[in-house]
């Protein structure tokens, strides 16, 4: 069988017939892509296909062998249960990107040279926006800019890192790189700001919140993945991973604990499972490497499968915010039992998913001496049962009755949510086709009576730790409020820096911004040769009376100021600037 | 809502069941390893209710230091909005 193109072509081609299609043949069609792209993948031997030889450099587009064959393989299973679960959504741009995302995502994971892999890695940043943008908020639009640009900047090292290894090395081929040169520091960086290494890590917990309650889903599943793929291709047994690894499993969870909003709790819990990737990848042994792939096949399922309950219950209540949800298991019991799975999969209980997978990386670590390594893994082990094992279905379905009544989720997303729970169980009870997936061979017997014993006792310990400290009041209160992270440095530190007046003048031009808004406002605007007037110089104490009627609004319950068609309207009375006449900013 | 059916969580009493109920758990957790002493990479593993007592100092430490975060931390919900 000869083929010359990589299984994601199909994805990305598919999805541009997406909008062709109507009602339930979209349906059909959506859920038809991915199954065939798998169906093609299955029927390729492993080998190297679609070579080009492209100014003088030999591309191989397609490459199938144990590592690429078992990453496509679970990104395949992730995108079938993300099209299942946004099958009610009427918006297409949506459908479309994710598609497009997802064939990327596989087209980079199956990249042989370092070529295909930068047009593929790219192309995941460009078409994943498009999931955050679809939300339509003005939240979501400055968050999907800052995640393009810090998604762009990696594809950038990615591109300096191979232009100067072709010039160095003359090969373009993508295998085992090791942190030799600049060249391989700067794809190192490139991978590590996809893989949201410590510090490069908050367009993660920014942006995946932010998307649409579909987006997220898909979002949780590619990005990082395909970064722990290209690090585990490129940078095997690479020591510098081993402590990178052990700080992204620690420090997010101090985060996960004090945060409000349900999904971002997830997005932390994600960077610290991704840190146990990362550890894998460092300590580099045969055993260590399975567990690196076992786990991101496991998490790829259970981390779909938290979102998805959690963006249930925002679909559903319009808030994912653990102040404001709770006895939700009344209104959503099905939503509840799928989100209890995904949270025993990810706290590694005996029985399901995370447990067979996560121990792996605990082992070969221990196996390597890596003493204060191991002690960190467990502290996580323990901290992410705590907040993303407990605290998500704890806040959001049981802890105090919100009053919320809701209907269950709609049939296709408990759909989806059955298949990952049912994925996750079945991965827990019977891990052995697993681990004949993965790259080595596994001497490996999870199920021992020392590992469960152990296992329970650390995580129903932790289980009594946070008994106590709520029946103590001692657990600190869900709030509405944000915490400051490295974001702050990029969002908050320029205009601090940069302001020309420093704070004082910041304040007096915030001051002045106001007076002209509102002398923009209907009641204003009748007086707009007076306003112009006092435009540069004192502007009007008191804000002017607005006009208009409230009307009620049906989604979401808030009212909102309709215009009063008998007032003149802001642009009809705005009085033309004159060119060269701006105000002048205060100081 | 006063008409709703009570769900059996909505006792208080049966909250408390569930609480006394891990307790028990987690006491013959430990107890187990007096039976059958663990065999792990490292000494420390095998004495009694280490894995026990490391997840409950864990969890109460992560919190505490959570909440001291917390105080230098947390900014008003709209921070960057304004």
């Amino acid at each position: 069988m000869s083929a010359e193109f990589s299984p994601g072509l199909i994805l990305i081609m598919g999805a541009a017939l997406v909008p062709l299609f109507r009602g339930p043949w979209r349906k059909a069609y959506m859920l038809l892509l991915p199954a065939l792209s798998l169906a093609y993948l299955v029927a390729l031997p492993h080998g190297e296909y679609g070579q080009a030889s492209v100014f003088d450099y030999l591309l191989t587009t397609v490459r199938v062998d144990e590592l690429s064959f078992v990453f496509g393989l679970v990104f395949h299973l992730a995108v079938f249960l993300s099209v299942l679960y946004a099958l009610h959504e009427p918006d297409a741009v949506q459908h479309v990107a994710g598609l497009v995302y997802a064939g990327s995502a596989i087209g980079a994971v199956f990249a042989g040279d370092l070529i295909t892999l930068f047009i593929f890695w790219e192309l995941t940043a460009v078409s994943s926006v498009f999931l955050i943008w679809a939300r339509r908020t003005e939240r979501a639009y400055r968050a999907g800019l800052r995640y393009l640009m810090i998604q762009v900047t990696s594809g950038l090292f990615l591109l300096a890192g191979i232009i100067l290894r072709v010039r160095e090395a003359g090969d373009v081929a993508f295998d085992f790189l090791g942190l030799n040169d600049l060249a391989t520091s700067l794809i190192f960086v490139a991978f590590g700001i996809k893989c949201a290494f410590p510090l490069l890590h908050n367009w993660l917990q920014d942006a995946y919140p932010e998307a649409t309650v579909t987006g997220t889903v898909f979002l949780s599943a590619f990005t990082t993945k395909l970064a722990v793929y290209a690090l585990a291709r490129g940078f095997p047994g690479t020591e510098m991973l081993v402590w990178i690894g052990a700080t992204m499993t620690a420090f997010p969870i101090f985060y996960a604990v004090i945060e409000n909003d349900l999904r971002r709790v997830l997005a932390y819990s994600l960077n610290n499972q991704l840190g146990f990737m990362v550890v894998g990848i460092g300590v580099g042994t045969e055993m260590a490497l399975n567990g690196t792939v076992a786990h991101a096949f496991t998490h790829i399922i259970y981390k779909a499968l938290l979102f998805m309950s959690m963006g249930a219950v925002l679909y559903r209540t319009g808030t994912i915010n653990g102040s404001e949800l709770g006895g939700l298991y009344k209104s959503m019991p099905y939503t509840t039992v799928f989100c209890i799975v995904g949270a025993a999969s990810i706290s590694a209980f005996p029985l399901f998913s995370g447990f067979i997978s996560k121990s792996l990386i605990m082992t070969a670590a221990a196996d390597e001496s890596y003493v204060l390594t191991w002690w960190v893994l467990l502290f996580a082990s323990a901290g992410v049962f705590h907040y993303s094992g407990i605290k998500i279905p704890f806040f959001a379905f049981f802890a105090h009755d919100s009053g919320i009544r809701c209907k269950e989720a709609p049939a296709n997303m408990l759909l989806a949510m059955g298949a990952a729970a049912f994925l996750c169980v079945a991965l827990g009870i019977y891990p052995e086709p697993l681990y004949r997936l993965l790259p080595f061979s596994v001497d490996y017997a999870p199920y021992t009576r020392t590992h469960v014993v152990t296992q329970l006792q650390l995580l129903l310990f932790s289980a009594l730790a946070f008994a106590v400290l709520k029946r103590t009041g001692i657990y600190p209160p869900e709030l509405r409020a944000m915490n400051l992270d490295s974001d702050w440095f990029y969002r908050r530190l320029p205009i601090i820096v940069w302001s020309p007046c420093g704070r004082r003048g910041r304040s007096r031009t915030a001051a002045t911004r106001r007076r002209l808004w509102s002398w923009q406002r209907p009641a204003a605007a009748s007086r707009p040769t007076r306003t112009v007037t006092r435009m540069g110089a004192r502007a009007s104490t008191s804000p002017a009376p607005t006009r208009g009627r409230r009307t009620p609004s049906s989604i979401s319950g808030r009212s909102v100021r309709a215009p009063d068609p008998a007032a003149p309207t802001a642009s009809s009375t705005r009085p033309p600037t004159p060119r060269g006449t701006r105000p002048r900013r205060p100081c | 809502m006063e008409n709703e059916k009570k769900y059996w969580l909505d006792e208080p009493r049966n909250v408390d069941r569930i609480f006394w109920s891990l307790v028990g758990l987690c006491v013959l957790l430990a107890a187990f390893d007096l039976v059958y002493p663990q065999h792990g990479h490292f000494f420390w593993e095998n004495w009694v209710g280490f894995y026990g007592v490391y997840g409950f100092l864990s969890c109460i430490g992560l919190v505490l230091l959570a909440k001291l975060l917390r105080m230098v931390l947390k900014r008003d919900e709209n921070y960057y909005e304004r």
